[in-house]
């Protein structure tokens, strides 16, 4: 039923004037705050060094090549390193990751309001504060070294494990608990033949994932002196050894690329 | 039929993850021997450990009563650099991204284009951003200036990369049916795929926000401005108080931010 009354516009508009001076105002509003927030940042800028800056990356780029090659078997020790850091600390963040994961999914947590507010407290606080920011107190804590890295990479990754691992626990198929809890299986023996399996590969996809990312970050720890190849680019930077620098940024590279591929290759052969 | 029951097992097993058995104890052997290895580079230095374990109460203390008074003024200077580093940031970045990511899509872009995109993409994504902004601090000197510049750089490897994944899997009959109209390209892209792209967009530029603003309370370490100067301040004068203070108004803009764009993106999608 048309209202005959009602008269229609000449052409077809797909919003209402009244829509459109909404966006419009909203596009005003995130202009404004662009500009306010660019206006507050830059009032310390020092100008004259912005307008050096092509000629300072000239001096810089000039400084890191050729690359003094003769340092990377120096390198060596702070590689292994690293690659502990990584590993042992997405080791250690699976293990405490875990627990929290089935305590904050809805289907598995104990209590629903008293328990799963404090595991999601735990993950959130975990991932929104970076692995050099827990370095950093680590360092300050139980002292410089490959330790205090390897429980910082383990701090940060266990909110990142427990929030991807929990939002699997609630997609299983909540069919096969039944099934086995019918058979009069007690609670750990439901985890164990009914959710575990059901969110293996999930897991161990999760897992790797969080280890390459962990490889990355474990690669500038030692910025703050958590130890690994962030260590030595820490001492090249403070004598200017650029062209040292060169050489760790390569490995870095390197590292990263072949983290991500093996990543790759074991999350492909597992989904 | 009674032949096969008696050489079946008695008891069922559950498949083993890998199901070959060569490759299974491979992976289990060298795991342990790697894990041998590792645990004995790793020194640790237990008394330094014990020494320290004070320090962690105090810091811990810290976190109880938090000291947000006596810093205050570092501390809101520190915020105000965060915070506008990563409004300023996210929306030239995403400017940046945006033609990068059309041009890093197969379907849309020509090789020698797409080739160009895919490279930058990949020059951005490949480095940690703190190693680009002990890069960007040498050449724009100490300040936000370097770090805005930083995470500008960052957002466009992560934005542009998943625009040209979302462009490459749009439905390719809308955009038909525009072409077939006699369309352009720039009005194939603007009534085609646009319209598309646009929701996921908006939910990864406020991610990206996110992110952004996390990473902003990083780089003040290597003097890119932002919290993160002031905090790395605040432990090297051992005030753990001020520290906890500015850990907990970072968690808690994290929160409020990632409870905000929850928010956005359920209206937009």
């Amino acid at each position: 039923m048309v209202d005959a009354s009602r008269t229609f516009p000449e052409s077809w508009r797909k919003r209402t004037t009244r829509t459109e001076l909404l966006i419009w105002a909203g596009w005003l509003a995130l202009v404004a705050l662009f500009v306010f927030c660019w206006q507050v940042m830059t009032q310390d800028t020092i100008w004259m060094f912005v307008a050096d800056a092509p000629s300072q990356a000239a001096d810089i780029g000039s400084r890191m090549v050729p690359p003094r090659w003769a340092y990377l078997p120096d390198l060596m020790a702070p590689l292994w390193d690293t690659i502990n850091i990584a590993t042992l600390g997405t080791l250690l963040a699976v293990i405490m990751a875990v627990p929290v994961a089935f305590l904050a999914a809805r289907n598995t947590t104990p209590s629903v309001r008293f328990v799963r507010p404090v595991a999601m407290l735990v993950i959130v606080a975990s991932r929104s504060i970076n692995a050099l920011i827990w370095a950093l107190l680590l360092v300050a804590i139980i002292g410089p070294g490959v330790p205090a890295g390897i429980v910082a990479i383990a701090l940060r990754s266990i909110g990142f494990v427990a929030k991807l691992l929990y939002e699997a626990i609630e997609e299983i198929d909540a069919q096969q608990v039944e099934a086995v809890t019918a058979t009069g299986a007690s609670t750990a023996q439901v985890i164990d033949y009914a959710i575990v399996p059901q969110i293996l590969p999930a897991f161990a996809g999760i897992c790797v994932f969080r280890w390459d990312i962990n490889i990355r970050e474990s690669a500038v720890l030692g910025l703050v002196g958590a130890g690994g190849l962030g260590l030595k680019l820490q001492d090249s930077l403070n004598i200017l050894a650029w062209p040292q620098v060169t050489v760790i940024f390569v490995l870095i590279l390197l590292t990263v690329l072949v983290s991500e591929w093996v990543s790759a290759r074991v999350r492909h052969a597992i989904i | 039929m009674t032949a096969a029951a008696g050489t079946a097992r008695a008891v069922w097993r559950r498949p083993p993850l890998i199901r070959n058995p060569r490759l299974r104890w491979a992976i289990y052997g060298g795991s342990l021997v790697y894990l041998v290895l590792a645990f004995a580079s790793v020194d640790v230095n237990w008394t330094r450990v014990y020494e320290g374990l004070d320090r962690g109460l105090r810091f811990v203390e810290g976190f109880l009563v938090p000291d947000f008074v006596s810093r205050w003024g570092d501390i809101a200077q520190g915020m105000q650099e965060s915070l506008t580093m990563t409004v300023t940031a996210t929306v030239v970045g995403i400017m940046v991204s945006v033609p990068i990511g059309i041009g890093a899509a197969r379907n849309i872009a020509p090789l020698p284009i797409y080739l160009a995109c895919r490279g930058i993409i990949a020059l951005s994504r490949s480095f940690q951003e703190i190693i680009i902004a002990i890069l960007f601090v040498a050449m724009f000197g100490f300040g936000p200036f370097a770090g805005f510049l930083t995470l500008s750089f960052a957002t466009i490897g992560f934005l542009a990369k998943l625009l040209a994944e979302d462009i490459e899997d749009i439905d390719e009959a809308q955009a038909e049916a525009i072409r077939s109209t006699g369309a352009g390209w720039w009005q194939v892209v603007n009534y085609g795929i646009q319209p598309q792209v646009m929701p996921r967009l908006i939910g990864l530029s406020l991610y990206r926000l996110d992110i952004n603003f996390r990473e902003s309370s990083v780089i003040g370490i290597v003097g890119a401005g932002g919290i993160g100067a002031t905090l790395n301040t605040a432990m090297d004068r051992y005030e753990y108080d001020s520290a906890a203070a500015i850990l907990i108004l970072i968690i808690v803009i994290v929160m409020l931010a990632e409870y905000g764009s929850s928010i956005i993106r359920q209206r937009v999608q």
